[in-house]
């Protein structure tokens, strides 16, 4: 197993900048994704990792060997591109054998490993067939198998499953994971879609603004994002412009008890107060309480396991998952309270 | 071992994507073929009918002082059959499939190394290229024997620096006409092949380099092969187009180095032979057209 380190990587163009000051460690087996909205730098990051990009500053560092001067053929890395880029000149067990061959590993040798790859990533007997004869799916698993044959020290995966319909997605996050673990290769996913990065990552690396802004395990960054950027940029989030007072918030005039304030902020300074949908609740009667809001319903709606509900609170829309089934239906119009409750209410610096 | 084969997705959905009203049988009515006509009348005039005549030519007699009348006699091609012309023919294929050959070895790194560079600089060699397809094959050839000559030409800066001994005469000779061929050939084989080098996705060579190819092998392996079609076709069009080629021969070539395109000149212009040169040509284009299906072939071949 390998492990990799970037110090101080960036990278510009020009002038243009792509990738700001990154120091990173990706522990040995682990699977650490880049997660960011486009533009922030993650695929610029994992091609300077693969030596499909020099670094402006900084190293790439794999089991303690600084490799940043090695061309990306000489580094023995795995790679899966977001077009896949399958040889279309090659029939399938060419395309995996490929690495294989440009090694001068024998034909028989060649044969056993592509059969050995087609039944890991459960596709066996395909290795005659044009790659053009392939599903999406099945044509992912073989990019990916290509990507193994050689035992790749680092598995590079570049959004591999944009191309893939959404069921289908799904069902290959969770296979990939599995392979990934049973294969304990340390691997880098970059993409832009958060659910893949929840179910495949064991670190997510929150990346915008050209820059690193969180890392963390996935329940980490979703509980305690960093900054207000993580917070909107993960999950759906209530991010209410508040003032810091005493030993909470002000918002919309009225007291927030919070359960802690991050250090750094005096009174009265401009803080950013997030509460998650499922953590707000709707109470339809006027119950006077702590951390009790009242507000005006803007919009409903059902999505199945839950009503979810959009109130005003003030100028600020908020958006609550809160409404069972079981509780009483409200409707656009209705003047209902919203509860925080304190241990739910985040504070970041705004 | 599964082999089923089924057949390629982009050849089935032709059908499908043709407009419901033009499905099955082709355009109706006069309009909707008008687009079509104007094409086919210029094609009409100005290629079925002269090689129509020049076909018919192939069977006339020839009388002698340079008239010929209407006739159908095989003599033309018959005299064809002799060692001299056929001898021609098979030195004017040789030639024209060597030149090809060393033109598209040339100008594929040169066009693929272009696909990757600034636009800016990509830009600058295509309108270069494109001045050089504006000289003459006069000038080309003209110029290229004063170079190679051994009175003024390059021979003579080497004795100035002191690489040969004296100037020599490299032209008239074979490398001298494989040069010129390939010199004016050159800008056509980078023009044709640039549209599917650039159109080349560089994510299918950056595969092939973090799977372990040098820049060299992921050419030889993965750029080259997947531009296979295109290299075709461009070694056919420098195969034909040298073929016509009737000035570089003469101005570069001994006689010995003739391509059957001068003896179609000599036959038509100095003999004044018409219905013999008539046959000489088609004759030849019946064999580059056989050799070229036979290339298509091959190379289909090679694809399944």
């Amino acid at each position: 197993m390998h492990d990799l380190r970037l110090e101080g990587v960036a990278k510009t163009y020009g002038t243009v900048l792509a990738v700001e000051q990154v120091d990173l460690h990706v522990r040995a087996g682990e699977l650490v994704c880049f997660l960011g909205p486009s533009g922030c730098g993650k695929t610029t990051l994992l091609r300077i990792v693969a030596g499909l990009e020099t670094p402006s500053a900084g190293r790439v560092v794999v089991d303690g060997r600084d490799i940043t001067p090695l061309p990306s053929h000489r580094r023995e890395f795995g790679m899966v591109f977001q077009s896949l880029a399958l040889f279309g000149h090659l029939g399938v067990g060419e395309n995996i054998a490929y690495p294989l061959r440009i090694r001068g590993v024998p034909a028989e040798r060649r044969r056993a490993r592509v059969e050995e790859l087609l039944a890991l990533v459960r596709l066996p007997g395909v290795a005659d067939r044009r790659v053009t004869q392939l599903s999406g799916g099945q044509r992912q698993r073989i990019a990916i198998a290509r990507a193994l044959a050689m035992d790749p020290k680092l598995l590079l995966l570049d959004e591999p499953l944009s191309a893939l319909d959404a069921k289908l997605r799904e069902a290959m996050q969770i296979e990939l994971r599995l392979l990934q673990q049973r294969l304990g290769i340390t691997t880098i996913l970059v993409t832009h879609d958060q659910r893949e990065a929840m179910t495949m990552a064991d670190r997510i690396v929150v990346m915008g603004n050209h820059r690193i802004q969180q890392v963390g395990t996935p329940l980490e960054i979703y509980r305690r994002p960093a900054n207000t950027f993580v917070a909107d940029f993960i999950g759906t989030s209530n991010l209410l412009p508040a003032r810091v007072a005493g030993t909470g918030v002000r918002f919309a005039g009225h007291p927030i008890a919070v359960a802690a304030l991050p250090p750094g902020l005096s009174e009265g300074a401009e803080a950013t107060l997030l509460v998650r949908p499922e953590e707000l609740h709707v109470l339809p009667a006027a119950a006077p309480g702590p951390n009790r809001l009242p507000a005006t319903v803007a919009f409903v709606r059902d999505v199945g396991s839950l009503v979810e509900v959009h109130v005003d609170c003030g100028d600020t829309r908020l958006v609550t998952a809160g409404l069972r089934k079981d509780q009483p239906a409200v409707a656009p119009g209705d003047t209902v309270q919203v509860n925080l409750p304190p241990e739910a209410c985040l504070v970041l610096a705004a | 071992m599964t082999t089923t084969r089924e057949p390629q997705p982009t050849m089935t959905s032709a059908a499908a994507v043709l407009p419901p009203d033009a499905a099955g049988d082709g355009p109706r009515g006069l309009r909707q073929h008008l687009p079509v006509l104007y094409p086919a009348a210029m094609l009409l005039v100005f290629f079925v009918v002269p090689f129509g005549i020049m076909l018919a030519f192939s069977f006339f007699h020839r009388v002698q002082g340079g008239f010929y009348e209407p006739a159908f006699e095989l003599d033309n091609y018959a005299r064809f059959l002799t060692p001299l012309f056929v001898s021609a023919l098979g030195f004017s294929i040789l030639l024209c499939g060597l030149a090809a050959t060393v033109c598209v070895a040339l100008a594929l790194p040169f066009t693929w190394l272009l696909g990757r560079s600034s636009v800016r600089v990509q830009t600058a060699w295509l309108v270069f290229i494109l001045s050089v397809l504006s000289l003459s094959e006069v000038i080309v050839g003209f110029s290229w024997s004063v170079l190679l000559s051994r009175s003024a030409g390059v021979s003579n800066l080497l004795v100035a620096l002191g690489l040969a001994a004296e100037p020599a005469a490299w032209s008239p000779s074979f490398p001298a006409l494989l040069m010129g061929l390939c010199y004016v050939s050159l800008p056509y084989a980078v023009l044709v092949l640039y549209p599917s080098v650039v159109r080349l996705p560089s994510e299918i060579t950056e595969a092939a380099r973090t799977l372990g190819a040098s820049p060299v092998r992921t050419f030889l392996t993965v750029v080259v092969p997947s531009l296979r079609r295109a290299v075709v076709a461009t070694l056919i069009l420098v195969f034909v187009f040298t073929l016509g080629s009737y000035l570089l021969p003469q101005l570069l070539g001994q006689p010995q180095h003739w391509t059957l395109s001068v003896l179609i000149t000599d036959q038509a212009v100095y003999q004044s032979n018409v219905p013999f040169a008539a046959a000489i040509a088609v004759f030849l284009m019946l064999v580059s057209l056989g050799l070229i299906g036979i290339t298509l072939l091959l190379s289909e071949r090679g694809r399944a």
